[in-house]
């Protein structure tokens, strides 16, 4: 009983921060509240069982990526250049599509409620224990081609922001 | 007694719209790079929840590295945003047209 009602404060907090961070004027504002949307779902994450991965949410997201947001945001200085607000065709193009994807989504959820709608298993596999089994023994060439990735994206990176095109 | 899988989805399927409509709606180039992380996180919860409803651990290692991408791509994506800031003195995608004449 408290695990539902734990998931439907933090689905709604969720939501109503993702719309808040569509809306908010500024993008400091913005990113603040995607902060508390990350957080929302370690909870959820949390919930699942998974604690792991919650705790990876919580130390990359919300910790070192949205870190690199706001400092992008005050190095570029933005709240000098307003947004202007103005209904043109690409708003309404955004609106119906966001309630054609929304309605597609929740009518495939529904539709096969009957299958899915027993409740999630409580393993213990969400332990970090059985992550690193997993991650070291049969998925320990992906990982290491990540670390690769990461080196790139780090030494891609530094050479984007340093360069000045003509 | 628990939490119903649909509910996941649910939840899911409203966060990754509301991420879709800030791709769409906002105008700045950081507002919408992080409604793709928001994007993100939305599949993310859906993985987890699929794995646990599995009882299997290969889902949660694909969202190790779904994370791990996105730290890449946020990284790459916010040096863009400081190389077209420096070129154009915005980050608004209205007044970027590089490819137009």
């Amino acid at each position: 009983m408290f695990a539902e009602i734990f998931f439907i404060a933090a689905s709604l907090v969720a939501v109503f921060s993702a719309l808040a961070m569509l809306i908010a004027r500024s993008p400091v504002q913005s990113a603040l509240w995607l902060i508390l949307v990350m957080l929302c779902v370690a909870g959820l994450y949390v919930t699942l069982n998974a604690a792991f991965i919650a705790v990876v949410q919580v130390l990359v997201y919300a910790g070192a990526i949205m870190v690199l947001f706001l400092f992008v945001i005050m190095l570029l200085n933005l709240s000098a250049v307003p947004e202007i607000d103005r209904i043109d065709g690409k708003k309404v193009t955004g609106f119906i599509l966001f309630t054609v994807i929304l309605a597609q989504l929740v009518y495939v959820t529904a539709t096969t409620s009957e299958s899915l709608s027993s409740a999630v298993v409580s393993a213990e596999s969400g332990s970090a224990l059985n992550i690193a089994e997993a991650l070291f023994t049969r998925y320990v060439l992906p990982f290491e081609i990540i670390g690769i990735l990461l080196l790139v994206a780090t030494v891609g990176a530094v050479i984007l922001a340093k360069r000045t095109f003509e | 007694m628990g939490i119903p899988l649909t509910w996941y989805l649910t939840l899911s399927a409203v966060l990754f719209s509301i991420g879709v409509m800030g791709v769409l709606y906002r105008s700045n180039l950081i507002v919408i790079l992080m409604s793709i992380e928001l994007m993100l996180n939305a599949v993310n919860l859906t993985l987890v929840a699929f794995a646990q409803f599995m009882g299997n651990v290969s889902g949660q290692i694909l969202v190790f590295f779904v994370i791990s991408v996105a730290a890449a791509e946020a990284a790459i994506g916010l040096a863009i945003v400081i190389a077209i800031f420096r070129n154009k003195l915005t980050v608004d995608v209205n007044d970027i047209k590089l490819f137009r004449h």
